[in-house]
């Protein structure tokens, strides 16, 4: 397959990586596990000028625990070393499962967290269960820095508010109340397809009453989406299965999906409703699941 | 950085060097060569297939650093200096991996295309996970696509090797 040509970088340091990308401007891309770089370029969708390569940012590759801030993960994360971090596999076992839902195992040691959120579109499988963790981003360019909530990053189909120069360093999933979490994917085979509807949740449940709760949607409107109709709906409501089900009516009814290949819009939204109730009673009954 | 070398034409390449089967090989390539081709064309390890290209099939697997990854969908020069197993460097002193041994005596093999992605990504479950579940062995493969077999006789061939055992279970 044709690769069209560019000129390539290896910063050494985070620093020397953003002042690259200010001197190269529009024309730089950057290349992290590749997976969806490589695969644009071959298609035809993308000639950046310049590829300047993560891949000797070590530093970006470690999880870790930071008191007082909580699980810190570096963008360079691969899929695979969230399915196996036992950090995180103690803590939000919800995380690592939800690595676990993606491609393939080739994929899975290639492709990273940082590229997984960038890329921007509404089917991808970490930004939903990292939002109902209520994760924030670290934003670095030469021009300093900007934490935000993950949430606020994404603003349409593939569009997001980085900046060109903009680097992802990490990601946050604060020290938290939240009794449960959990991620269900709806794909049209167990492997190696993406999600028809994604529904990621996490619930902080006093007793039998829900004190708070979040409801995250994959591929189920033109970015991923909070249904907050759902979620102010079961604020401080003691559980039910009546409950759950009209938590997910009214998910399906906030939810915006479109007709494609992978399911028609109708199907979508009937799934909304379904992978809703189901993901809330599973973090219910199991915790990070 | 790896040194770059630009020719009297203008076009710039880069010296790397990758571990390939316990070899240190330098190889001077373009900035836009896609790892399977540098082991192919420049290396001659036609082992390493090329399906769809795209990260789909995995025919292109090779084991980086010991993991399985698709070299379809990786520069070679963001390899440089890894170390890089292909299904030429699974055979070890003539003899071959007990997992290839199965396959053949399991019939786990009809045109072979997948073979080489499979045996790589079989050997990386073993080496990690010496005596895993069946349900195991279809989730470590589930990124090779096998056009012909119907994948039965692959899953008794690499968990027969797991077991010690490369001749087949008597049906
Ligand atoms: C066969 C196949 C199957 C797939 N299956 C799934 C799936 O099931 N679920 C799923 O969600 N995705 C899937 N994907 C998509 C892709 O693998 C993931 O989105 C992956 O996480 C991308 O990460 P990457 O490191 O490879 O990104 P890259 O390709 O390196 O980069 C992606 C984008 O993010 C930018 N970028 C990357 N890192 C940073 C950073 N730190 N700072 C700033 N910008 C950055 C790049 O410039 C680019 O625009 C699949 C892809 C393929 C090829
Ligand atoms: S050729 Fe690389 S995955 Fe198909
Ligand atoms: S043996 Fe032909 S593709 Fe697997």
């Amino acid at each position: 397959m044709y690769m069209p040509d560019f000129e390539y970088h290896t910063p050494e340091t985070l620093t020397e990586a953003c002042a690259l990308l200010d001197e190269l401007g529009e024309k730089a891309t950057v290349l992290a596990g590749g997976t969806d770089v490589l695969h644009k370029m071959k298609v035809g969708k993308l000639a950046p000028g310049h590829l300047v390569s993560l891949k000797n940012l070590d530093d970006l590759r470690t999880i870790s625990h930071e008191p007082g801030r909580g699980i810190v993960m570096g963008a360079l994360t691969s899929h695979n070393a969230i399915y196996t971090s036992r950090l995180l596999q103690e803590r939000y076992l919800s995380l690592p499962m939800a690595a676990h839902t993606m491609a393939s195992n080739q994929i899975c040691n290639m492709g990273t967290v940082g590229g997984n959120i960038v890329n921007g579109v509404p089917s991808a499988d970490l930004p939903p269960i990292l939002i109902a963790l209520n994760a924030s981003i670290r934003l670095v360019s030469s021009n300093g820095e900007r934490t935000m909530p993950l949430e606020d990053f994404f603003h349409g189909s593939a569009e997001t508010v980085i900046n060109q120069g903009e680097i992802l360093a990490d990601i946050t999933i604060p020290d938290q109340p939240a009794t449960g979490s959990t991620y269900i994917k709806f794909g049209l085979r167990r492997s190696g397809a993406l999600a028809v509807v994604g529904v990621a949740v996490s619930v902080t449940m006093d007793g039998d009453t829900l004190q708070d709760a979040r409801v995250v949607l994959a591929s189920a409107a033109p970015t991923v989406m909070r249904a907050r109709g759902a979620e102010d709906f079961l604020r401080g409501k003691k559980i039910s299965d009546e409950l759950l089900a009209e938590a997910g009516d009214r998910a399906s009814a906030e939810s915006r999906p479109r007709d494609s290949i992978r399911g028609s819009a109708e199907y979508r939204r009937n799934l909304v409703g379904v992978l809703t109730k189901r993901a809330l009673r599973k973090a219910i009954d199991e915790g990070h699941a | 950085m790896p040194q770059a070398i630009t020719d009297k034409d203008g076009v710039k390449r880069y010296l790397i060097t990758l571990n390939v089967n316990g070899d240190a090989k330098t190889v001077l390539v373009k900035g836009n060569a896609i790892l399977t081709n540098v082991l192919r064309d420049e290396l001659d390890l036609t082992g390493t297939k090329k399906g769809c290209e795209l990260g789909d099939c995995g025919s292109c697997t090779i084991l980086l650093d010991g993991k399985p990854v698709d070299s379809c969908l990786m520069l070679a020069v963001e390899a440089d200096g890894r170390e890089i197993t292909t299904i030429e460097g699974v055979a070890a002193n003539g003899r071959l991996d007990a997992i290839q041994e199965s396959m053949i005596n399991h019939a786990a093999v009809q045109c072979g295309y997948c073979t080489p992605g499979m045996v790589l990504s079989a050997k990386a479950l073993l080496t990690r996970n010496p005596h895993p579940t069946e349900p195991e062995v279809r989730e470590a493969i589930a990124g090779n696509l096998c056009r012909c077999t119907g994948y039965v006789h692959i899953v008794e061939a690499v968990l027969a090797a797991s077991q010690g055992r490369t001749a087949p279970a008597d049906h």
